[in-house]
């Protein structure tokens, strides 16, 4: 099998901190990761290489050159080669025009059986550039795959998490899946697996390689713009009760119920 | 963009083999140009017929005027309206007043007509309605084809989808077939007084930072809103409305995916965004038997339980439990945060709480700077004192 | 030191494993039993970190010193003790056969001691042969095909639980001090090889040391390792690395130890401020910082000498390690200084850190062993 994984490098958003005095994002020092959903995907191709003799998986992710690191990490887990788009042209995009992108990279990577992505990225939490890919390439999609139950003929049967429970969903390749972190635990990479991701190349393509116009790229193709950002407004200082526990106990209930809360 | 000049187009199929896109089906004679599309032009250049155009971004905008209303997405589980179905009802009826349009649902499954009334109780001034066996569950082909149709016939200006499972679903699918944008998780939508534009507000970077963003050149503007943010109406079942039959036609291939089984799950039914009050414990407790405390008190006030990712991650109570970034996002009228540290991800999901109570032994706990009421102390003991309060409470009441 | 991307990956792999797979639980459990944990020296072996340095061709990964001192420090940095199960393979003893293996005795012997499934420990200390290494007793004498061993090796950490044991024997029995030493690789299997019992240990608890008693243990020749009577100049040659990565481990508890002390400086309110609003205390923790940083460079700087295989690989991995050792200890002392009384109880990190951090002066060489190279060199 021919699988494709898609990746993005975010920056680690648990480590992201408001000045408390200035109220402004600190992003100084905050690290950029694999985006935790990808890895999950990335996991899940390389079970399924593990299982299939002869299948190679394939990352693929649109970003700034230093993403190559990113690529390097999936290439240390076990993926067997790793493409990046990247070029000024690409900047500024939102999920539509990202898709845009992703989609003309995959079918430059020619014929495959499975397209793995993660849910979301936690830097912009859409969950849309997945389902979007999907249907640019004109294939199906399930989204929040949890399980990937069977692979056999042609077909996948997948669990897709509901707030309530699950789907369970058969589906024809070539299709593409999105992966929640429920699905498996990503594999670590090994000291030997970073030796040979640095030995390897990983191709960088721009807009010209993938017959892409700078047009049909980035800001200029993103239907939706960022308006203004702002960082949400502190709420209040509180009241912290004193006295003995019974005390604040009291005092605790008799506010809440002044103000209609109880 | 790229069109097709229907009178010139001979149905040679030579830009069908030229695009790189697959972008281009042929329907008869006459190449009709897929959402696939990336206006490359490479079609332009090989139809010796000239009938293919490729105009420029100034005229790429579509014709805005030609959209009106406001659409929700009525979301239906078994026959039931989600609870984010209502509140979009709510949300959309203030932006059709601010706009001075008509608010209208968009209704899809198999005989749930006795949901049409409900939609109109809460507001719905029409409601387009697709009765059909393949609708009866979701089913991401066979809803996207359907709403994607209702759109390109009616126009909507705006179309809010619930960020549910299905709706994050579903709306990435609809934009890239619309060709428009769609802005995900919003917690906060306003007409902009001057253009009549939808401002669309979202969380981003884990809730740290807050963005507004536009759709100014695409229509509809698209958006999925995040479930629990917005009021719900007033239901006023005297309201009645208009109702327009949506008729799909589903062919072979139409519909890629089977759904097999639909599993509800076996864990005890949690519905941390329908509570008004929730008890939520974290690594303070620690271990699982924190949590038939913070039940006992939950039960009283008619709340549920929740946990932060410490508590979960230690394995004492299910994911489903979880209040945060990568749980769920509540906003209940009372949140008590039990042994809970306050860490930015948990915060993220629960500090639009009505009202926040803390309680913890560490009095430097970031958890008291968001709290109204800070108790520091042994959950322990505070939490009985609570219980004994509210016991007397009752009594005077009856 | 600026990091390739390649060591800055190693350090990324080797953080997140430790930090996710160290759990509470497991370094309480080590700390209470003092028991080998087979489960973890699994997990760690699966992603690679027994053979960081050792070639492909034999079990390893193929990678360099620097990778190696990385990932020791990192280890130490959760856990000192789960540091040395992934340091025995590629220093003490994967390191005489790397020396001095022939072809046959490294795919015997170090290719399943660099994927885990075996494991290989290093003989030399004697209760009578510390510091004095020359003074080994332990003998070995021919007898046809066979070498006859007899002795007693003391403090050898990992012999309980080992497959194989390089053991170092005085072969001839005319000469002394470093000269007729020989090593021989002896399968713990074999008659007459015997354990004492477990060492009762300060730290480091969870990886346990016993002596190795030798009576009558027939060993092949085939199993000598190297020349005979060139033993010693092997010994010492593995003592090297060997303390690069006891240098790298004191980096690592010496980070410990500042992170702890920073985020306790940072909670810890006193006269109705955080204590890190004293000099007293933050002025510590400036000596701290700076201290480990140096410790770090020279750890690092030693690393890429024995990468380039410079001839001033020796000395450097020797300073490398009498400081940053010295440094962890300082480290340790300041951070239960800055915990207060609550650094003396077992609920906080730093009572385990510090006395973890005592060994590190002493093993491998102690600091005074170390002074007496680096003096060496200079006044010869």
């Amino acid at each position: 099998m021919k699988i494709i994984v898609c990746a993005k490098q975010v920056p680690d958003t648990n480590e992201v901190k408001i000045d408390p005095v200035k109220g402004t994002l600190i992003r100084e020092g905050v690290p950029s990761i694999l985006n935790p959903d990808d890895a999950n995907a990335l996991e899940a191709a390389l079970t399924i290489k593990d299982s299939n003799p002869g299948s190679t998986v394939s990352v693929i992710s649109m970003g700034p050159a230093q993403a190559m690191y990113m690529l390097r990490e999936c290439l240390a887990m076990g993926a067997d080669d790793a493409y990046l788009l990247s070029s000024r042209a690409f900047g500024g995009a939102d999920t539509c025009a990202t898709s845009t992108t992703l989609a003309a990279g995959v079918r430059k990577l020619g014929k495959f059986d499975l397209i793995i992505g993660g849910r979301q990225a936690i830097d912009g939490d859409t969950a849309q550039v997945g389902p979007q890919l999907a249907q640019r390439l004109g294939i199906p999609v399930v989204t929040y795959v949890q399980k990937i139950r069977e692979i056999k003929d042609g077909t996948v049967v997948v669990e897709r998490q509901l707030e309530d429970g699950f789907e369970v969903i058969e589906v024809k390749m070539p299709c593409m899946l999105t992966a929640v972190k429920e699905l498996n635990t990503p594999r670590y990479m090994t000291i030997g697996r970073i030796e040979d991701a640095f030995k390897k190349t990983i191709t960088v393509w721009n807009e010209d390689d993938v017959g892409l116009k700078p047009e049909s790229c980035g800001l200029k193709a993103s239907p939706t713009q960022v308006m203004r950002s702002f960082t949400p407004p502190p709420k209040g200082k509180g009241e912290m009760l004193t006295g003995t526990i019974p005390e604040m106990a009291t005092a605790l209930v008799k506010k809440l119920t002044e103000k209609h809360v109880l | 963009m790229v069109n097709v000049i229907a009178e010139k187009c001979k149905g040679c199929t030579k830009c069908v083999k030229a695009c790189p896109f697959n972008a281009i089906t042929m329907e008869g004679k006459l190449a009709v140009i897929g959402p696939s599309c990336t206006s490359c032009g490479a079609c332009v250049d090989v139809c010796p017929f000239d009938a293919i155009e490729k105009t420029d971004d100034a005229t790429h905008t579509v014709d805005i005027s030609a959209y009106h209303d406001v659409w929700v997405f009525a979301e239906q589980r078994d026959g039931k309206l989600l609870g984010v179905a209502i509140e979009l009802l709510g949300e959309g009826r203030k932006l059709a007043n601010d706009i001075g349009c008509r608010l209208c649902a968009v209704l899809c499954g198999e005989n749930v007509d006795h949901l049409i009334d409900e939609l109109f109780a809460y507001g719905a001034d029409k409601v387009y309605y697709a009765n059909k066996p393949e609708l009866k569950t979701y089913n991401t082909d066979a809803y996207t084809k359907t709403i994607y149709e209702a759109i390109k016939t009616y126009k909507p200006e705006i179309v809010l989808l619930g960020a549910t499972h299905i709706g994050r679903d579903l709306g990435p699918c609809l934009a890239v077939k619309c060709g428009t944008g769609l802005t995900a998780d919003c917690t906060k939508l306003d007409i902009d007084p001057t253009d009549k534009k939808l401002m669309q507000t979202r969380p981003a970077f884990g809730g740290n930072l807050m963005a507004t963003i536009v759709c100014p050149r695409h229509r509809p503007q698209m958006a999925t809103v995040r479930p629990g943010v917005m009021d719900k109406p007033q239901r006023d079942n005297s309201r009645k409305g208009e109702v327009i039959a949506l008729n799909p036609v589903f062919k072979d291939g139409d519909i890629r995916t089977k759904v097999l089984e639909i599993v509800k799950s076996v864990t005890e039914h949690v519905s941390l965004t329908d509570a008004d009050v929730i008890v939520s414990g974290g690594r303070g407790l620690g271990g699982p038997e924190g949590f038939e405390l913070l039940r006992e008190l939950a039960k009283k006030l008619g709340g549920v339980v929740g946990a932060s990712r410490a508590a979960v991650d230690s394995g004492w109570i299910d994911h489903a439990y979880q209040v945060g970034q990568t749980g769920t996002t509540v906003k209940p009228k009372l949140y008590i945060a039990c042994g809970i540290s306050g860490a930015i991800q948990h915060l993220a999901g629960m500090q639009e709480s009505g009202y926040i109570v803390a309680i913890n032994k560490n009095e430097n706990a970031p958890i008291f700077e968001i709290a109204d009421y800070g108790i520091v102390g042994d959950l322990y003991k505070v939490i009985p004192a609570i219980m004994e309060e509210l016991d007397k409470l009752e009594s005077s009441v009856v | 030191m600026i990091f390739s991307e390649k060591h800055q990956l190693i350090r990324k792999l080797v953080r997140d494993f430790a930090e996710k797979e160290f759990t509470q639980e497991l370094l309480d459990e080590l700390e209470e039993t003092g028991e080998f944990n087979w489960e973890i020296h699994r997990k760690m072996a699966a992603a690679g970190f027994m053979g960081t340095k050792i070639p492909r061709e034999y079990g390893g990964q193929g990678s360099d010193y620097l990778s190696y001192a990385i990932m020791i420090e990192e280890l130490a940095r959760i856990s000192p003790v789960l540091s040395i199960y992934a340091n025995t393979s590629n220093s003490l003893g994967g390191g005489p056969l790397l020396f001095a293996g022939t072809e046959e005795q490294l795919k015997k012997y170090l290719i399943p001691a660099a994927t885990g499934e075996k494991i290989l420990v290093f003989a030399l200390t004697e209760p009578g042969a510390g510091s004095d290494a020359g003074g080994v007793t332990t003998t070995a004498i021919p007898d046809g095909d066979y070498f006859v061993l007899n002795g007693r090796k003391t403090f050898i950490s990992g012999a309980p639980m080992a497959d194989y044991c390089i053991i170092f024997a005085r072969t001839d029995l005319t000469q002394k001090g470093s000269r007729g030493i020989s090593a021989f690789i002896v399968d713990m299997k074999l008659p007459g090889v015997s354990l004492g019992k477990d060492e009762d240990k300060m730290g480091i608890r969870g990886y346990p040391t016993c002596d190795v008693i030798l009576e009558d243990v027939r060993v092949h020749k085939s199993d000598l390792l190297g020349e005979l009577n060139r033993g010693f100049q092997n010994a010492m040659k593995t003592l090297d690395g060997g303390r690069l990565g006891v240098a790298a481990q004191s980096c690592g508890i010496g980070q410990a130890c500042l992170d702890e002390a920073v985020k306790y400086a940072k909670e810890r309110k006193q006269f109705g401020r955080r204590i890190a609003d004293f000099q007293g205390i933050s002025f510590m923790i400036a000596d701290m910082a700076a201290e480990l940083a140096a410790a770090k460079e020279l750890t690092y700087n030693a690393a890429v000498l024995k990468d380039m295989n410079s001839k001033d690989a020796p000395v450097a991995c020797s300073i490398a390690k009498y400081y940053a050792s010295e440094m962890c200890n300082r480290l340790a002392y300041k951070a239960v200084q800055i915990h207060g009384g609550y650094g003396y109880i077992k609920d906080y990190r730093v009572e385990r850190l510090y006395r973890d951090a005592r060994i590190m002066t002493i093993y491998e060489g102690t600091s005074q062993v170390q002074q007496m190279v680096i003096s060496a060199s200079l006044l010869k």
